[in-house]
């Protein structure tokens, strides 16, 4: 079962051209906010209408702008869950799964057998308000499978939370995910978050999406700049291919890649723990003096300026454990080591 | 005491709110939907018969109905019906200055509906008209029922464009405040009081009522922001 997505959409000065497709298993659509994952997961839902395109689930064509095929949302069996739940207020617990059974004969079954399943059979009568946020989850959750949808669209499903109710409702979300046989598309702007739960990513920057890879690609092999910011590389500096080198004019330093550099690389990226102190001279080795140190809740951030950066070229940010910095004794001067397979080499 | 001009007055004023309730629904919920310009102009023109004169609006309406006039006149010759001087023209008259508050009332509730709500019944698979009457409006009552309210009690007060389109005869058009200015104008001031007194009571229920649904809506928005 497959989910494709070929659309486009204006909107004003903003310009969404999106192209993705989802298995059985999890896609992560990963983005900044603003960047166009709310809308496109409104495109399919049907609640926006794209100016052109495609989108086709499960062989059936939800929208076709060349044949004039937009399905009203309600025909498209597309599940979503909102940020904010969107639960119905006015109704309860049982009320808000019943309304979703589209068998009306197991109606009453059904429900009674969902709310045993999402553990909220004591929440039954209670309205949404009266709800914990783990229970308004697994309501909204219940909701969407009661209506036996073919795909299932997240958005930002625990954006509003604090990070241990978070962690709680991540593990029950993977619970109920886990026997969901369609394709589900989890949208976020937490690398952490579709690092654990979805092994495909498509990564979405200023309203155009960058081809699916697998989620250990997104963090080796970013490949653009908007990509390695999403993945939480936080090094960037301008880069000038050169065979397999890059000269970086910024730090005047020549780095090994250990591999030929494309000639449309502009940028690299360094990420801040693959930083590491060297003992002296060497491959990629060299030398920088501390500009700042700051203390972080399990670590140091250190900030460096190489021996040999013109003014206003951007610091070198390492972290390592405060005891690998305790260690080093507070030195002012120090000599670090990039790994050539640690050098991200962006487009 | 003949109770005539209370339940003529109460009959018209239930039926416009009848009127009122599904007309304002309609225009509220369509306009709220509509880019911001066109709102605008069209908000002014749905809110007019609220702050013209009753005696403007009564003019406007005779134009439209009177048998004299090409509407009014084509309906007397086709079939037979006048649509002035009967105890149901009151009705035109006190739709017309009553629909601007149910119409700003519900709209102003349609647009603090939460509109992801009406989404997630779409994709769950429901009808529109399930999701409107059966979500929005339940999500919105407080609004509509302080709008009906109001209508009503606007409907019941109303004495410009009703004496103008119904006039006044005693035991046929004859409303509670058509009959006030008709007694204090045959100086029989003793009559004019009792209908005071009436009007003044109904009146004071009527506002009871609204403070009531004022206090509930206050009270729901509490416990909302309590959770």
């Amino acid at each position: 079962m497959t989910l494709s997505v070929d659309i486009r959409r204006q909107l004003g000065n903003f310009h969404l051209d999106v192209r993705l497709e989802a298995g059985a298993e999890p896609l992560a659509l990963l983005g900044a906010s603003g960047c166009g994952k709310s809308v496109t997961l409104q495109c399919i839902a049907g609640i926006l209408r794209p100016d052109e395109g495609h989108i086709e689930l499960d062989g059936q064509t939800l929208f076709d702008s060349a044949s004039g095929v937009n399905l009203p949302p309600q025909r498209r069996n597309v599940g979503y869950l909102f940020q904010q739940y969107a639960l119905f207020p006015n109704m309860t617990v049982r009320q808000n799964i019943a309304v979703a059974i589209r068998d009306r004969q197991a109606r009453r079954r059904t429900a009674e057998e969902l709310l045993l399943r999402f553990r909220l059979a004591d929440a039954a009568d209670k309205r949404p308000r009266q709800l914990s946020g783990g229970q308004q989850q697994r309501t909204a959750l219940a909701r969407i499978l009661a209506s036996q949808p073919k795909a299932i669209l997240l958005d930002e499903p625990f954006s509003a939370l604090d990070s241990y109710l978070k962690y709680q409702l991540e593990l029950e979300l993977q619970d109920m995910l886990r026997g969901f046989p369609g394709p589900v598309i989890w949208v976020s702007h937490d690398r952490g978050e579709v690092w654990r739960n979805c092994p495909r990513v498509c990564v979405i920057a200023r309203g155009r999406s960058e081809p699916v890879v697998p989620m250990e690609q997104l963090f080796r092999d970013p490949g653009t700049e908007p990509a390695a910011r999403l993945s939480g590389c936080k090094n960037y500096v301008s880069v000038l291919p050169d065979g397999e080198t890059v000269r970086i004019p910024d730090w005047n330093i020549r780095l090994h890649c250990g591999r030929t550099v494309p000639e449309d690389v502009k940028t690299a990226g360094i990420r801040s723990h693959h930083v590491e102190i060297a003992a002296g001279a060497g491959e990629n080795c060299f030398a920088c003096s501390v500009d700042r140190v700051i203390d972080d809740v399990f670590g140091a951030i250190v900030l460096l300026r190489p021996d040999g950066a013109v003014p206003g070229a951007p610091l070198l940010r390492m972290e390592l454990s405060k005891e690998a910095w305790a260690a080093q004794g507070g030195p002012a001067r120090l000599s670090v080591r990039i790994a050539p397979e640690h050098l991200l080499l962006l487009r | 005491m003949d109770w005539y001009p209370l339940y003529n007055s109460l009959r018209i004023a239930a039926i416009s709110t009848v009127a009122v309730f599904f007309l304002g629904l309609f225009f509220a919920y369509y306009i709220a939907k509509l880019p911001s310009l066109l709102k605008g102009a069209l908000d002014v023109v749905l809110t007019l018969p609220l702050v013209l004169p009753p005696t403007v609006v009564g003019w406007l309406l005779l134009l439209l109905l009177g048998p004299k006039h090409p509407f009014g006149a084509w309906l007397w010759s086709v079939f037979g019906v006048r649509l002035v001087m009967t105890w149901w023209s009151a009705v035109f008259a006190t739709v017309a200055v009553s629909f601007p508050l149910m119409y700003r009332t519900s709209r102003g509730a349609f647009e603090s509906f939460d509109s992801t709500l009406s989404d997630a019944g779409k994709t769950l698979g429901l009808s529109n008209s399930y999701i409107f009457w059966r979500i929005q409006l339940p999500c919105c009552r407080q609004g509509i029922l302080a709008g009906m309210v109001l209508a009503f009690a606007r409907a019941l007060g109303e004495y410009g464009a009703t004496s103008m389109v119904a006039g006044y005869t005693p035991g046929r058009t004859a409303t509670i405040s058509t009959t006030v200015y008709q007694l204090w104008r045959t100086n029989d001031d003793a009559g004019a009081l009792r209908w005071v007194l009436v009007n003044i009571f109904i009146s004071a229920v009527f506002l009871l009522a609204v403070n009531l649904l004022e206090s509930g809506k206050n009270g729901a928005r509490k416990g909302g922001a309590a959770v």
